[in-house]
């Protein structure tokens, strides 16, 4: 589904070029769940915006369901929740959601059968004539999910979605994340730094390290595709967040 | 009420420094009329003979009040001394001039927002057209029209178009550049051409900043309206009425016609403000 081969992205700034991303190798199947952790400068953000076609690499191939990432972005082959909603605050909910749908040039009775429909997903069901000041934080970045599902793409690309969001508001989504990703199939790149977070969703977690952005390991989750929140108590969990953090140790090893 | 005390207490305070220095500014001169008469004045008198001068030195506020009541109700509106039909001369070209200076001033942040060439190349010139003394300018833009058999309406708007257009297109480049990277890149990730990101997200973003830039511009429209009417021969609008004024020594016209177009530029900015709180409400933008 996603195959990169070889991807570097490198910056070239006033102080010389920055090495964002080196030689980073990693293919994503339909329907996993992959998580980027790493410590900031990692280029974990970077290798998300580079497969959503936001960022160019600068060396190796990359390919989304076979075609190049800026051909899969005009495919709608992606739906992108940045950190913050980015809701527009003179649009309801509703309208909000049906910004993409508007661009892409979706008919008025489709619109809103999809806006029902992802609403309904998200548990926002009777927000939709709400503005997003009207909604909490958590609320708000629902509604940003259910504006990136809207126009089915088939795969979610998510940018520390809850990074600004308490710990109880961010247990509750992840829960609520995992349901919708159950419920529909989705493949899922994820970007965290929160070892806990990671574990808890991922299919696959991919630690990165920093100076030169760069995968240092892949762990593969063992733990079962249904994970109520007591999971996190359980042995598995805990030796899998171990290994996460011995790989996350091993990439500072470097500097 | 306590909204309203304080406004009061101000405007009282005004009033009573006005009186004391009109009384102040035209005793002189009456002290100098009774000297000559050889009868000299009590106090009393003297403060009453510096309230009702034909040509005070400074006018006391209830003076102005009769001459502007005198000018907008004492007067068949088509009547040459009618501060209506002066502030209608005023307003159309105040309003023409707003017009164009702010539909200029939109397009050509449009065009700098979108283009980094007319970012280099258009602000500077519009920064220095600002620093150019307007006082400087109207008349030869006045004399320029006029060897070109262009009088009347259309000169005195071009200066206020000139005096109005630039407020609107640093508000404007402003609040085009309000959306963040980051809903940039939202459009870009729906594949938005760059229409539905001017028209879905940037326009949208800048209506406060329009309703701010279009208060200032169209008060300077109407100072632009009225430096336009001074050089113009002095037959027409509230420009004329200050100058020939100043000509006769009618200092009662003068303040009138000042009273005159700052209650316009009030009423202009009210009415503005009133649209923008009918926009932003049905944006959903004003809680």
């Amino acid at each position: 589904m996603i195959e990169a081969k070889g991807v570097s992205l490198t910056f070239q700034t006033a102080d010389g070029p920055v090495h964002a991303l080196k030689d980073v190798n990693l293919s994503i199947n339909k329907g996993d769940f992959v998580s980027f952790i790493g410590p900031s400068g990692c280029g974990k953000t970077t290798f998300l915006r580079t497969m959503a076609a936001l960022e160019r690499p600068t060396a190796g191939t990359l390919s989304v369901n076979g075609m190049t990432p800026d051909q899969a972005r005009k495919s709608r082959a992606y739906g992108y929740v940045f950190q913050a909603p980015g809701l527009y605050p003179w649009r309801t909910i509703a309208r909000n959601i049906s910004l993409p749908l508007e661009i892409m040039g979706f008919s008025k009775p489709d619109r809103e059968a999809r806006i029902a429909r992802v609403l309904e997903l998200v548990e926002l069901a009777g927000f939709g004539g709400k503005y997003p000041w009207q909604l909490s934080g958590g609320m708000q970045q629902r509604a940003s999910i259910a504006r990136a599902l809207a126009f089915d793409a088939e795969i979610l690309l998510m940018d520390e979605p809850f990074g600004a969001l308490d710990e109880i508001v961010r247990d509750r989504l992840n829960e609520a994340l995992l349901e919708l990703w159950a419920k529909t199939g989705k493949t899922i790149g994820f970007v965290t730094h929160s070892i806990p977070e990671a574990v808890y969703l991922s299919t696959r977690i991919v630690v990165m390290s920093p100076r030169p952005g760069r995968i240092s390991r892949v762990i593969e989750s063992t733990l079962p595709r249904e994970r109520p929140l007591e999971i996190r108590d359980t042995p598995e969990f805990i030796r899998i967040a171990h290994e996460v953090r011995e790989g996350l140790r091993e990439g500072h090893s470097y500097d | 009420m306590s909204r309203v005390m304080p406004v009061l207490v101000v405007l009282l305070g005004i009033v009573a420094l006005w009186y004391g220095a009109a009384v102040a500014m035209n005793a002189p001169w009456a002290r100098d009329q009774a000297a000559r008469a050889g009868t000299p004045l009590s106090t009393g008198q003297l403060i009453a003979a510096t309230m009702v001068q034909e040509r005070p030195v400074l006018p006391a506020p209830h003076q102005v009040a009769k001459g502007l009541w005198d000018g907008i109700a004492g007067q068949k509106i088509t009547s040459k001394r009618s501060l209506v039909w002066h502030g209608w001369i005023t307003l159309s070209a105040t309003l023409a001039g707003f017009a164009i200076g702010a539909l200029a001033g939109a397009a050509l942040a449009v065009a700098i927002v979108h283009s980094r060439v007319m970012d280099l190349s258009i602000m500077p010139w519009a920064i220095a057209s600002q620093t150019v003394p307007i006082l400087a300018i109207a008349p030869m833009v006045i004399v320029v029209f006029a060897s070109a058999g262009v009088t009347g309406l259309v000169p005195k708007a071009m200066i206020s178009a000139w005096l109005s257009f630039f407020p609107v297109l640093v508000g404007m480049v402003k609040g085009f550049r309000t959306p963040d990277r980051m809903q940039l890149d939202q459009m870009h990730s729906w594949s938005a051409s760059r229409a539905q990101a001017f028209f879905l997200l940037r326009l949208p973003s800048s209506l406060p900043y329009l309703f701010a830039s279009l208060k200032v511009a169209v008060a300077a429209a109407l100072v632009g309206t009225i430096v336009g009417e001074l050089p113009a021969g002095a037959t027409a609008g509230l420009g004329a009425r200050l100058l020939s004024g100043s000509y006769y020594g009618q200092t009662i016209q003068i303040w009138s016609a000042l009273f005159a177009a700052a209650g316009l530029a009030a009423v202009l900015v009210a009415l503005i403000g009133l649209i923008e709180r009918v926009v932003l409400k049905r944006m959903g933008l004003a809680r």
